[in-house]
């Protein structure tokens, strides 16, 4: 890909989205970097996963009427990386209104792809079944409601559950038996093991109106304060979102079916009418690539488009 | 937009749900409703009317009019609706008088509030 250098940089960014390029995010020391890469600087041995999120499979309402459509092309999308990735993440809301149909067309879907697929719930996914629709499916082998842990790449990933026995302060949940859980799960790595973290719901409170955020989610991080390295993969929102504290880097994937409103920029964080032919601007994957074990792994949003 | 300007239907619609809105006990036509009925209407990721103040006995539709699902959940009645789809209702009937607080099952900052009277 040639570049013209003496375009804006901002001018540029805005060019390559449309174009849909990968940006991606650096963080070395605490300070995030975005860059873009071209396909060929991409390739190589090192270790990548893919986060996907918040495919609402049955959702059919005008913000997107094929959610099925855009999500077979965030899996092409998956495919054609250059690095292929170890396996993807899905951080929930996978279906609309849990219904067994919707779950299968996700198995069928992301099976396509020959990745595993590591999943954690989104509220949609536990309607039905008194709330054991995605346990049943999706969640077999886990503890609780959901949550579980894994290595792979050196890397160590914990699965939480923040979506079950939402109460009235309005933030996503952990409790009590799964924070215990955390706690023991990591007392035995080393801090130089570098942790993802992957939940539904953002795990630092993005915007208390909207409940964009986890009560108990601080109490959580605090068991990982010894790590050099600690990623957190979140969706529900449908827009991307970074932060980073310390550590820790905090990151929300788009959706695969409809975005939803930046922060307090609507009346309701519902689904978002774009105007037509800009759906996939909105809408995307993520790959996450393992740099170093002293800071938060890099990350790379693709749009749909282009 | 100039709702005086819709065609009869759609104004007729729009006067029902302002009426629903409003927490009127509905009665359409010479069908005189048999209990006291009022709705709860979902618009925006809002319960409206809230509060809903209602007498002992009284019938309560929720309808969704969001393009995403919503559900009841009210801890004091050991309370858990379906979840309401588009367009979709929920009903309950109060037997008992008090305040009952109730949320979204899925959006939780979604806060509601039914006063029931003796
Ligand atoms: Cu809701």
């Amino acid at each position: 890909m040639s570049i013209d250098p003496n375009l804006q940089r901002r001018g540029f960014l805005k060019c390559m989205t449309w174009a849909g390029t990968a940006m991606v995010w650096t963080v070395a020391g605490g300070v995030p970097r975005s860059r873009l890469i071209g396909s060929a600087e991409a390739a190589g041995n090192d270790f990548t996963f893919v986060q996907i999120s918040d495919s609402h499979l049955g959702f059919d309402k005008p913000a997107n009427t094929n959610v099925t459509a855009t999500l077979q092309e965030a899996l092409d999308n998956v495919g054609k990386l250059p690095n292929k990735p170890a396996f993807m993440i899905h951080t929930g809301d996978i279906t609309h209104l849990s219904k067994p149909a919707q779950f299968d067309t996700a198995a069928q879907l992301c099976g396509g792809t020959k990745l595993t697929m590591h999943t954690v719930p989104g509220e949609h996914d536990i309607l039905e079944e008194d709330g054991k629709s995605y346990l049943n499916r999706f969640g077999k082998g886990t503890k609780g409601d959901g949550w579980y842990s894994f290595d792979a790449g050196g890397v160590h990933f914990i699965g939480l559950v923040n979506v079950v026995n939402l109460q009235g302060n309005g933030l996503g949940s952990l409790g009590h038996d799964q924070l215990e859980w955390l706690e023991d799960d990591v007392k035995p790595l080393t801090a130089s093991t570098p942790i993802v973290v992957f939940a539904h719901v953002p795990l630092w409170v993005v915007y208390q109106d909207w409940g964009w955020g986890t009560s108990d989610g601080a109490q959580a991080l605090s068991y990982l304060k010894k790590f050099g390295s600690v990623t957190v993969l979140n969706g529900h929102i449908h827009q991307t979102l970074q932060k980073v504290e310390g550590n820790v880097a905090f990151h929300t994937a788009r959706s695969t079916a409809f975005p939803q409103p930046a922060p307090g920029s609507a009346k309701s964080p519902g689904p978002m009418v774009v105007p037509a032919g800009e759906l996939k601007q909105y809408l995307g994957i993520a790959s996450v690539k393992l740099v170093s074990s002293k800071a938060p792994l890099a990350i790379v949003d693709t749009s749909l488009a282009g | 937009m100039n709702e005086m300007l819709e065609p009869g239907g759609n104004a007729r619609r729009l006067l029902l749900r302002r009426a629903l809105a409003a927490g009127i006990i509905v009665a359409i036509g010479s069908h005189k409703a048999k209990a006291a009925e009022a709705q709860i209407v979902v618009d925006n990721f809002t319960f409206s009317p809230t509060p809903l103040n209602v007498k002992v006995g009284t019938t309560v539709t929720w309808v969704n009019h969001d393009d995403i699902p919503h559900s009841i959940v009210c801890p004091t009645l050991k309370v858990k609706s379906h979840p309401m789809d588009t367009d979709e209702s929920f009903t309950y009937t109060f037997d008992q008088a008090g305040t009952y607080d109730y949320i979204c099952g899925l959006h939780p900052h979604m806060h509601g509030q039914v006063v029931v009277a003796a």
